[in-house]
């Protein structure tokens, strides 16, 4: 062993406190040492030199550059070693310039005692460091994406765009998500089926898409590069394969049911498609109401198909898939109304959400497009908009804010103005959050020009009174109360996790907000990466967004994962956990400490086994270990007691 | 043993790599001062740190003993920090059976954006050393 020390003076940044003539002298009587010198930018190409012909002159066998933080230049140092054939992992860093003298300037005395201090302890671990090389990972080049909104939409198309095959993966029959079922969008007003269904139909022909829709995952397993994948598809009872989607199964089914694409506020059969330009186009039987499924008798499906596609005794099939990287866009849900009590519960027929209200307004939808509230079909001449149902609400819902309920309640009042110009929209809200481009002037257009309504204050009521919804209220500018007698009123419901998010992300090990909202790996520099490596996030499922943001989201995780894509092999630190085997006894304590699962217990061996590519190198399955079994390489007990003992 | 009254305690110092250590290396390209007792040993995660290594630095001499590691909620290793904080809690009534005193052992969350708060943290964990003296440990193994 014959470890050099190399310090630097970083001009005077170091060399201006720490005595370091007294440094080189103390260390010279350090015998694990076998070379020392120091030089005044150890960083520059000279400095660099330097330390390569030491390494090759002096036979070293482990380099300390004494200078600044490892976060600035571990990296250098340790490619500067491996080009004089040292390997990388041989080399440390002292920081004596960040922690010593850049903080102890007044103090230059007790500064050289302790940048002397810091150098041995340095010393001490480097001379234990095992050499090391970077651990190589295949990567499975496919992706899977989990939810087929608009963000796992473009997702998707951005992946096979570039060459490579996707699993997309949706648990309702057709792809579109929430966004199927919007009217027209905000801030331009262009409707919704419009800008989706070319994307929809792209992505149902895409060669490089392999669509799976009325499924769900049924079970993941692997990392980064290699997960295994079972994709669970549902039974429709209809062999897709063979149906051409005529419709005449739908057009004869005697049994109606509701709607769950129109949010109940139309019917439907109990075979069905969602949707007239639902992608795939192809019904599914929903076996909870058919007369073959609840009585045993009818057919009639069966009977009418020009084709046999009709399969009552289809069952799920489960499909395998290998995939190196995962994106999960799950999207979204609404605060179910039934649950805010001030509005009555969802009781009232003419209190409806904003999803509904999209339906009413939807050329497509229960009432082609005309404003007509649930009770009696009839146009409402006084609607109230109430915003922030649920969101920024600590004490019946969430604090937090769904971002896009400003804007859509701004373009649903002045729709409902475009369809009914007699009408009078009232919007109750907290402050108007109109943050994008061309969003503040959307919002002013409803205020200034098209004759909106905005009372800044809350709803403290809503209830039915002859035929009228009521609306108990107060106006906080004029601070007075408003009571409006309106015939219909439309709540902002908060924004919330897809139903079953919580489960999906235990089933990928990758963690959530306390809302259940999938947490990115950091909120600002990795807005679209998990915690766990080759797991990505997009859309609503990370948080409330709007559609552009939920596209560039996606095009950002897409972007990663293609990055994921661009070797076939990739690259993982070797500083991780190992066991030695001689010593484990299997007892598992440091199985149920590891937050990657990157352990298991081998029960034949009665042996922990580390999955190298899993394993992070956070150390803490070392302090776990009982029996001294399991060792972080290059961080080991015995290093961290040698640098105790040089600091001491 | 009587407390000096220019005894200047010696702290070592265990701070995750992506929270305190980055925090104390802001701390310095702030030039924030703080005293220079304070040795600093980087970890990768307020977790990996053995109540043993604090055991260690404490029986040959330490007087005081820093853990730093990431806020909660904000471990790079998910729940680094909380297992470090479970662990300290059981070393501190070690600590108290043995006559050390757990108050030499301090476990701090500092962010890497809070150099200021670790310069902060550094000068009062003197100050409370100063006020306690050293580590009765050295008048038994060391006088």
């Amino acid at each position: 062993m014959k470890t050099g020390v190399f310090i630097c003076h970083c001009g005077l940044n170091i060399g201006g406190v720490v005595d370091i003539p007294k440094v080189l002298e103390d260390l010279s009587g350090y015998d694990s040492l076998g070379y020392v010198t120091d030089y005044r930018y150890m960083c520059s190409d000279p400095g660099q030199q330097l330390i390569k012909d030491a390494i090759r002159d002096k036979g070293l066998t482990g380099v300390v550059v004494a200078a600044c933080s490892p976060a600035m230049h571990e990296s250098t140092f340790r490619k500067t070693a491996e080009a004089a054939g040292l390997n990388p992992f041989r080399c440390e860093m002292a920081n004596i310039r960040e922690q010593c003298s850049w903080p102890h300037r007044g103090e230059p005395e007790k500064a050289t005692q302790k940048a002397l201090e810091i150098i041995k302890a340095s010393a001490e671990k480097v001379r234990k460091n095992q050499e090391l090389s970077s651990l190589s990972i295949p990567v499975t080049r496919q992706a899977l994406v989990i939810g087929a909104g608009i963000a796992g939409m473009q997702a998707a198309l951005d992946i096979a765009d570039a060459g490579y095959r996707v699993s997309l993966v949706d648990r309702l029959p057709y792809i579109g998500g929430h966004m199927a079922q919007l009217s027209e969008t905000f801030p331009t007003l262009d409707c919704s089926q419009c800008i989706l269904t070319p994307k929809s139909s792209e992505v149902g022909s895409h060669p490089n898409i392999d669509l799976f829709t009325n499924s769900e995952i049924h079970s993941i397993s692997g990392y980064v590069g290699n997960f295994d994948v079972t994709i669970r598809r549902k039974a429709a009872y209809v062999n897709w394969d063979v149906c051409n989607g005529c419709g005449l199964c739908m057009e004869k089914c005697p049994v109606k049911t509701d709607s769950d694409f129109e949010l109940g506020l139309a019917k439907t059969k109990a075979i069905s498609i969602a949707f007239p330009q639902a992608v795939p186009n192809r019904p599914v039987i929903n076996s909870e109401v058919c007369r073959h499924f609840t009585q045993g008798k009818c057919g009639v499906c069966e009977k009418v198909c020009p084709v046999g596609a009709i399969d009552f005794k289809e069952e799920d099939t489960f499909i395998d898939r290998k995939v190196g990287a995962v994106v999960v866009a799950t999207g979204y849900d609404l605060h179910p109304k039934t649950k805010v009590g001030e509005y009555g519960y969802g009781v009232a027929k003419d209190v409806i959400d904003g999803l509904e209200f999209e339906r009413l307004n939807s050329a497509s939808g229960p009432t082609q497009g005309e404003i007509r509230r649930p009770s009696d079909g009839k146009i409402p001449k006084e609607v109230v908009f109430i915003q922030c149902v649920g969101s920024r609400d600590q004490e019946n819902g969430y604090p937090y804010c769904s971002k896009i309920c400003c804007m859509y309640t701004a373009k649903h009042a002045r729709l409902y103005k475009h369809k009914v110009p007699d009408g009078q929209p009232y919007v109750f809200y907290m402050d108007i959050r109109a943050g994008g481009k061309g969003y503040e002037e959307f919002v002013q257009r409803a205020t200034e020009e098209e004759g909106v309504l905005y009372l800044r204050g809350r709803v403290s009521r809503v209830f039915e009174e002859d035929g009228k919804t009521v609306v108990f209220g107060v106006d906080t500018l004029s601070n007075k109360k408003v009571e409006i007698h309106a015939d219909m009123v439309v709540l902002a419901t908060a924004i919330v996790p897809a139903r079953g998010q919580t489960e999906l992300a235990r089933l990928l090990k990758i963690s959530t907000d306390e809302w259940g909202f999938l947490s990115e790996a950091h909120p600002k520099l990795r807005p679209v990466e998990s915690l766990t490596r080759g797991i990505y996030i997009a859309g609503c499922a990370q948080a409330p967004k709007d559609i552009p943001d939920s596209v560039t989201q996606a095009g950002s995780a897409a972007a990663k994962v293609l990055a994921l894509f661009s070797s076939d092999t990739l690259s993982h630190t070797p500083e991780v956990a190992v066991v030695d085997e001689e010593l484990c006894t299997g007892c598992g304590m440091c199985i149920d400490v590891c937050a990657y699962d990157a352990r298991t217990l081998d029960a034949r061996r009665s042996l922990a086994v580390v999955n190298e590519v899993l394993c992070e190198g956070c150390g803490a399955c070392q302090v776990a270990c009982p029996s001294g079994a399991t060792c972080q390489r290059n961080m080991d007990t015995a290093q961290v007691m040698s640098m105790i003992d040089a600091v001491i | 043993m009587e407390a000096s009254v220019d005894f200047e305690p010696r702290i070592v110092a265990f701070l995750c790599n992506w929270c305190t250590y980055t925090g104390a290396d802001l701390a310095g390209v702030s030039r924030i001062q703080y005293p220079s007792n304070i040795r600093p040993i980087r970890v990768m995660c307020s977790g990996s740190v053995d109540p043993m290594y604090i055991l260690k630095a404490l029986l040959d001499g330490a007087d005081g003993v820093l853990v730093g590691g990431c806020h909660s909620g904000d471990c790079h290793y998910v729940n680094g920090n909380y297992k470090a904080r479970r662990r300290l809690a059981v070393l501190r009534e070690v600590l108290d059976e043995l006559g050390i005193g757990s108050e030499r052992v301090w476990f701090r969350f500092i962010s890497a954006s809070e150099g200021a708060l670790f310069a902060e943290t550094v000068r009062e964990m003197v100050d409370s050393l100063k006020t306690l003296g050293p580590n009765p440990a050295k008048a038994i193994w060391f006088t």
